[in-house]
């Protein structure tokens, strides 16, 4: 096989941190490279290296076989070199074939030519076999769609080397389906891909070789097809690891919460929540499956109380707190907000301080007006060492802390005052394997103590392995519920793309 | 009273007010579309004002008048760049700053150079033109006669940005790094270098909408002759969506307050309500424009280009 790209001892230091150590990895033309490991390994840093976002301290690339020196995203660029970032690098409000050209564009005098460049387009997408209105705002798009928006910008620009940093974080099964269709389209047109990726039964489904990275070190490669994900579990977190959680059977226990016909109205004044009702009880996991987007944000944020009701009920153990200020409500669940960063965390703060927000008015944390600093740092170093928060102090800023690390402060946090229930959104976003089983048992903990936890997530794996019943929301409404026996990945899948909608909702409400 | 308002000089005089206001707002749509909030577009008017009036008076002719106005706009814009966009200083704070010490600074030299205060001696601004036959028409001819240069280059550059802003690969770059600068950067578009170019270009045209206050309005500098202009010229740019098009409407809207501000006097109200005519309109166009208007995503958010 030929190689395309060689990396030699990549080496990139961050104050405190070997981002990358020493990583040598050779690229073969045409192959799917899928790369994996725990969060913070440094995979994102070392595909920066190579779209010339960050200069490596130490080592070389080679291209085709010669030494280049890759200083800006231009000059990846015309090496033939394209990425798709771990969070899109897209302009919501212009269309799409803008987001595509800027920057290459193609003119006509002084003037913009869209025809050319829409000839160019539709004969990459008609090789792809795909459909996208290229005249559409990217705002309108759908996340799957957006995500074709940046393969169409890469290969716009000729793109060889196509890099795909965690592409399905956030598509639904059948959108995953359809990206990896096109990346197998492009790569038997020869064209070169590296995929990173937590999801270890999608690298396996589509690479033909993984590297596996962990504290900055390239720990091995190996072909996938003499791989499992057990193997590559454990070389990446370098202990066994359980994939999946077990969950003792339950009794039907007595309601804890319940909300009724919900509306909301969205930021842009449409309902975006249209007469959703459920209830969970003691004892169980409601999970709520959706593509992002279709309503489940705004739903957790009315049940919150940080957007307004425009119809419905929300009863709290039989008791309608529809109409209760925040602070009140707060008190009867723990809420990890599907945002860390907006919602869930203040980054400049310390991880003592973001250990009491919300709670910081309580007698046990102040002294008259002020607070109690003392019994604050002590309250914060019982969750660091109860959730084992690995943190160089509880007085740094809770920014320098690694995603999961970040997710269980704010999981110690809600669970300190003892809510007999927990919402959940979104708990294991961007966490790896090792961060992810964690938050898993703990839910799963807080369920056989016989509490309630509703849990809205996107990755059906999490839904279909916690949940004891489980609705899909699509398009502001409740479309299907199942009990967990009886559905599986496909089928939920087909809900959660609007192609299939229950008449009668039996296991909403029980 | 209702003759004095429904007249065509009140819509003549509501497009002459409009002009400097549309000026400085189509300098805010280029500043803020690159993702700089530029409120020292009061300042730079009134520099423009007094140095259109230095030029003018030394001279004797209105066009190096406009370009003083232009060179001193631009220095004043290329301050707020290097400062907001270089050193990544808090916008607000910056302008301020520069609105400060135009009002301290024009005042100051106006002294030194005329050698009296309050105003400068009177200036002769540019020679009005008649647009043919159209002007001729009675009624709305008025319209279109005894026109300033000044208002048909305004027309024209109105028209002319927004096919730069919308049909452009140069309008493109400048809204992108206002919109998304990471996006852009990624795309090898030099963030830096666009927001630069859109902070001067506001700097040129608020110059000009100087000049306009100066030459053509009083065809004198008086201190502090803009008296908010700068602000409310911001407001119609809110008001008019970031948009050179929509900015006019509103700049047309506003010139027409002020018109009536000017052909109500003595009438019979006091004055200190008809004066006030513009600036509660600002407030209660501002109040019902937010949230329907969308400005740009990194508008005043200063770039960090990732270290390497
Ligand atoms: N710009 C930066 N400044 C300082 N430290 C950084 C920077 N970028 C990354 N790091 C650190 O470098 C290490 C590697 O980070 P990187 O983003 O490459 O990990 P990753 O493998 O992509 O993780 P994830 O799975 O969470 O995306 C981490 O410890 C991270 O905190
Ligand atoms: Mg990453």
């Amino acid at each position: 096989m030929e190689e395309i790209i060689r990396l030699e001892g990549i080496t990139k230091y961050f104050p405190g941190v070997v981002a990358n150590d020493n990583v040598s990895l050779t690229i073969y033309k045409g192959e799917i490279h899928a790369i994996v490991g725990e969060n913070g390994a440094g995979k994102s840093t070392l595909m920066k290296i190579i779209y010339g976002l960050y200069k490596p301290d130490k080592g070389e690339i080679y291209i085709n076989g010669k030494k280049v020196n890759i200083n800006s995203p231009k000059i990846a660029i015309s090496y033939g070199i394209g990425m798709v970032h771990q969070h899109f690098m897209l302009i919501p409000p212009f269309t799409v074939i803008e987001n595509i050209i800027l920057g290459s564009e193609v003119k006509n005098g002084i003037s913009l030519n869209f025809k050319k460049a829409e000839e160019t387009l539709n004969d990459i997408i008609n090789s792809l076999g795909f459909k996208i209105d290229l005249y559409e705002k990217v705002e309108n798009l759908s996340v799957g769609e957006a995500q074709r928006v940046e393969i169409l910008k890469l290969l716009y620009r000729r793109a060889e080397i196509l890099i795909l940093d965690e592409p399905t974080a956030v598509l639904a099964p059948q959108e995953v389906e359809e990206l990896f269709s096109i990346l197998r389209k492009l790569s038997s047109q020869g064209k070169t891909i590296i995929f990173i990726s937590h999801k270890l039964n999608e690298v396996l489904n589509i690479s033909d070789r993984v590297s596996v990275m962990r504290r900055g070190k390239l720990v091995n490669t190996v072909n996938t097809k003499e791989t499992n994900k057990f193997e590559l579990a454990q070389m990446m977190v370098g202990r066994e690891v359980f994939l999946k959680v077990d969950k003792a059977k339950r009794e039907k226990g007595e309601e804890i919460f319940r909300v009724e016909d919900i509306w909301v109205r969205g930021r842009k004044g449409l309902d975006v929540v249209k007469g959703v009702s459920f209830n969970i009880r003691e004892g169980e996991i409601l999970g709520i499956a959706g593509v992002e987007g279709n309503g489940q944000s705004e739903l957790i944020e009315a049940i919150v109380g940080l957007l307004p009701l425009k119809k419905g009920k929300i009863l709290f153990k039989n008791k309608d707190i529809t109409l209760e200020r925040i602070r009140q409500r707060r008190l009867y669940f723990g809420h990890i907000p599907e945002d860390r960063h907006k919602r869930g965390l203040i980054l400049d703060f310390s991880v003592a301080e973001n250990c009491i927000l919300g709670l910081h008015y309580f007698d046990r944390f102040s002294k008259g007006i002020f607070i109690d600093y003392s019994k604050v740092y002590k309250h914060a170093n019982e969750i660091v060492e109860k959730y084992q928060v690995k943190t160089p102090s509880i007085k740094i800023p809770i920014r320098n802390l690694s995603g999961g690390n970040q997710q269980k402060i704010v999981l110690g946090r809600e669970l300190s005052f003892s809510p007999d229930f927990l919402i959940a959104a979104q708990p294991t976003r961007g966490l790896d394997i090792g961060a992810t089983e964690f938050v898993h048992q703990l839910l799963v903990d807080l369920r056989n103590q016989g509490k309630a936890v509703l849990l809205v997530s996107a990755d059906l794996d999490e839904i279909l392995n916690l949940s004891d019943r489980i609705l899909v929301m699509y398009n502001g409404e409740i479309v299907g519920s199942f009990s967990q026996s009886e559905v599986d990945e496909k089928e939920l899948g087909y809900y959660m793309t609007g192609v299939k909608k229950q008449t009668e909702l039996k296991e909403a409400l029980i | 009273m209702l003759e004095t308002i429904f007249a065509w000089e009140t819509l003549t005089s509501a497009i002459r007010m409009a002009t400097p206001l549309a000026y400085a707002s189509l300098g805010g749509v280029f500043s803020e579309r690159s993702g700089v909030v530029n409120i020292a577009l009061e300042g730079i008017m009134l520099f423009g004002a007094f140095f259109a009036a230095v030029g003018t008076y030394f001279f004797k002719n209105p066009l190096i008048g406009v370009l003083f106005s232009i060179i001193a706009g631009t220095i004043i814009a290329f301050i707020h760049a290097v400062v907001s966009i270089k050193f990544k200083v808090n916008q607000i704070v910056s302008g301020t700053a520069l609105n400060m010490l135009a009002a301290g600074g024009t005042t100051f030299l106006s002294r030194l150079i005329f050698k009296a205060a309050g105003s400068s001696p009177h200036i002769e601004g540019f020679t009005p033109i008649d647009i043919p036959i159209i002007s001729k028409i009675p009624g709305i001819g008025l319209i279109f006669s005894d026109l300033s240069p000044l208002i048909i280059l305004m027309l024209v550059i109105v028209f002319m940005s927004q096919y730069i802003l919308y049909k452009t690969a140069f309008g493109l770059r400048l809204r992108a790094v206002g919109e998304n600068p990471q996006a852009a950067d990624t795309l090898g578009v030099n963030v830096y270098k666009y927001r630069y170019i859109g902070v001067l270009i506001s700097g040129i045209l608020g110059g000009i909408g100087g000049a306009f206050l100066s030459l053509e309005h009083a065809r004198v500098f008086v201190e502090n002759m803009t008296g908010g202009r700068g602000f409310i010229a911001l407001a119609a740019m809110i008001f008019g969506n970031w948009k050179p098009i929509g900015s006019l409407g509103a700049c047309l809207l506003f010139g027409l307050a002020e018109a009536l501000r000017m052909r109500l006097e003595g009438v019979g109200i006091p004055t200190q309500f008809i004066q006030m005519i513009p600036y509660i309109l600002t407030m209660l166009v501002l109040a019902g424009a937010v949230g329907k208007s969308t400005p740009p995503s990194a508008d005043g958010v200063p770039y960090e280009k990732e270290e390497i």
